[in-house]
């Protein structure tokens, strides 16, 4: 999923302080699952921002509501006639939700909530960590598994690097270092060969160097 | 401030805190007047948002008392309500408003006295705070 | 000979190679370049220069390669896999070989976050060892990295790679440098050496795969100006191991820095009786000044 995380309070309440009426829009997607998003996190931001601008002397009525995936058309255009009435919408979807509400509702602000920080998973109830890189030419088959394009600091396809002790990695003591974890894997399914093998430069013209990606499947457009 | 009758909501669960408070009653126990009790089925049932709506309101203090650890009828209800408190506490420092106004107690459904004692200090601490800077707004 | 480089011609004469490490100075003035230059100048076969090393920002290690040979030292230009993409790197290379550059060192490259930019975005688009595999493919198949031929004056570096026999796991850090050899790298410069025994069982597995006569292996040894600079290492910098038992001599010693010239002149008269070590790497970084005193204690020169 992709893992976001709240922004202060107070900066969502700067970018909405000239507006008198706000539709709070959570997301049933992935920010609900990593808990930044969801319901509760709608109706806590909205009362957040009631309570600032109450402090403030100055009233600002919020409408709150989630919709199923703000990355669908489909559920976006369910919540217009409630946003028709707003000055503005804040979205608790990742970087993707903001941006579909904003393309729909041209005549709207849609400002973020939240930051967007990485595809990755719950590890444990209320831990998440990244897993993916998003490079658009997997090579989890020749590395166990573990990715070293994003679990590596320095991305790189031949480690582990010099920086790799006691199996962490030099950026941070709590970070196990993925070369460590990819050799440990190779080795115990005794694949060593495949840490062996020189793995050349990666064509990085699939991940974002490649400029914005998009993908078809013909069947389904009607 | 002499005269600052603060607004104080407890939200108690059935199985500890609001036994507690019967006790207290039929025992006579007189405690600050100026805690309302809200009763809940357990304190893992608190929900965050009701939390801060209750500020919004204009509560001036609010605390969520639940059993013992280790004894909740739901196993970690109080665990958990704990928990949103913390998170509560750390939104309320956002907003600008003390994260002592919120409070986590943990009590048994016996102990009416120190059902009486909690309400009592915790009263007292409102006090010194003043009112929440939501007052009169 | 692949670059002609007088490292190269040191190293395949079979003689005990003594190279040095200075880092360029946080300034846009050779000074600091031309002293260092004046000191190491008649002591060492090559010097090495860092390139931007532990991040920090610092004048160009190509630029100041050129000081170093203007003035009578050879350089080995460090480059990272940090701050360039394949499009820069193999710029730099050809416009360093135009300057006179011959010898290139390749590593990975500290990560941002150690240095003084730490807001930076790294680039990482290639590795160390894809690195030395694109210096060697622009010398000996004339190619670009894309494959594109590189028509006429192809540069012909002596390629260096580094080898960490303290990092982990212990037991992949030779199959590593087996793959730095296979990319291409002429000579390794180990990191700097303090557990000497743990350098000899490094040692004894490259020679039970027969690495030291396809590479010539140059120790690093690094001399401690204290004890505190010691415990340092030991505790901050990683991928180093620094025994206890050598802080605690450190710390008895009267005169610190005179120990530590002492320690790191015992290493190298140690490393010297090792097979298969083709020379030795001093790296003593803003203490440039030692480094002819360590060479002649230790007979090197």
């Amino acid at each position: 999923m992709i893992v976001a995380e709240p922004k202060p309070i107070k900066e969502v309440a700067g970018y909405i302080k000239d507006c008198t009426k706000i539709l709070v829009v959570g997301c049933g997607g992935c920010t609900s699952v990593c808990m930044a998003g969801g319901e509760t996190e709608a109706e806590m931001l909205a009362a957040s921002l009631r309570i600032l601008r109450k402090m403030e002397g100055r009233e600002l009525v919020t409408a709150v509501t989630t919709i199923t995936r703000q990355c669908e058309p489909e559920f976006v255009e369910s919540i217009s006639s409630k946003v028709k009435e707003v000055d503005a919408v804040v979205s608790l979807g990742c970087g993707v939700g903001v941006q579909f509400l904003a393309e729909h509702y041209r005549d709207k602000w849609v400002l973020p909530a939240l930051n967007t920080v990485f595809a990755g998973g719950t590890v444990q109830a209320g831990i998440w960590e990244e897993r993916c890189g998003l490079c658009g030419d997997c090579i989890l088959h020749l590395t166990g598994g573990i990715c070293p394009v994003i679990r590596c600091a320095k991305s790189i396809l031949n480690g582990p690097c010099g920086g790799s002790q006691n199996g962490k990695c030099e950026i941070n003591p709590d970070t196990p270092c993925a070369w460590h974890l990819i050799y440990e894997k190779l080795s115990a399914m005794n694949r060593l060969d495949l840490i062996l093998q020189f793995h050349p430069a990666k064509d990085w013209s699939k991940e974002r160097s490649g400029g914005l990606r998009n993908r078809k499947r013909e069947d389904a457009v009607l | 401030m002499s005269d600052f009758k603060p607004k104080i909501v407890a939200f108690c669960c059935y199985y500890c805190a609001y036994a507690a408070a019967d006790v207290a009653g039929s025992l006579r126990v007189q405690y600050a007047p100026e805690v309302r009790l809200v009763e809940i089925p357990c304190s893992g049932r608190i929900d965050p948002v009701v939390i801060l709506k209750t500020f919004e309101e204009g509560a001036d203090g609010v605390y969520v008392a639940g059993c013992l650890e280790g004894d909740c009828h739901f196993l970690k209800g109080n665990i958990r309500a704990r928990q949103r408190v913390n998170y509560v506490q750390k939104i309320l420092g956002e907003l600008g408003i003390d994260p002592e106004r919120l409070a986590m107690y943990n009590l048994s459904g016996a102990q009416g006295g120190r059902f009486a004692q909690i309400a009592n200090e915790f009263t007292e601490k409102i006090k010194k705070l003043g009112p929440s800077p939501l007052r009169g707004r | 000979m692949k670059s002609g480089s007088n490292l190269e011609k040191v190293l395949s004469q079979g003689k005990f190679a003594v190279t040095a490490e200075i880092g360029p100075p946080k300034n846009a003035s050779p000074e600091k370049l031309v002293q260092d230059a004046k000191i190491l100048k008649g002591w060492v076969d090559a010097v090495n220069i860092t390139d931007n090393q532990t991040a920090v920002v610092r004048l160009s290690s190509i630029a100041a390669g050129v000081h170093l040979a203007q003035n009578g030292v050879e350089p080995v230009v460090q480059m990272t896999c940090r701050d360039r993409n394949r499009i820069a790197m193999q710029s730099d290379l050809l416009g360093a070989y135009s300057l006179g550059i011959r010898n290139l060192l390749c590593l990975s490259g500290d990560h941002q976050k150690f240095g003084n930019h730490p807001q930076a975005k790294n680039v990482y688009d290639i590795d160390s060892i894809q690195l030395i595999d694109m210096v060697r493919g622009m010398r000996d198949d004339r190619k670009f990295l894309c494959g594109e031929e590189i028509k006429e004056h192809h540069p012909r570096y002596f390629i260096g790679a580094v080898a960490n026999p303290f990092a982990d796991p212990f037991e992949f850090r030779v199959l590593r440098l087996e793959k730095k050899i296979n990319a291409g790298a002429d000579f390794i410069q180990t990191q700097s050496i303090f557990d000497i025994n743990r350098f000899e069982k490094f040692m004894e597995m490259v020679r039970r795969r027969g690495l030291h006569k396809k590479v010539y292996i140059i120790a690093g040894v690094t001399p401690l100006k204290s004890a505190r600079a010691a415990r340092f290492i030991q505790k901050r910098v990683a991928g180093m191991i620094v025994p206890d038992q050598l802080i605690e001599r450190m710390e008895k010693a009267g005169d610190q820095k005179a120990e530590g010239i002492k320690i790191a002149v015992e290493q190298i008269q140690h490393i010297k009786t090792i097979e298969g070590v083709a020379g030795v790497h001093i790296m003593a970084i803003n203490w440039e000044s030692v480094v002819p005193q360590i060479v002649e204690m230790a007979g090197l020169r």
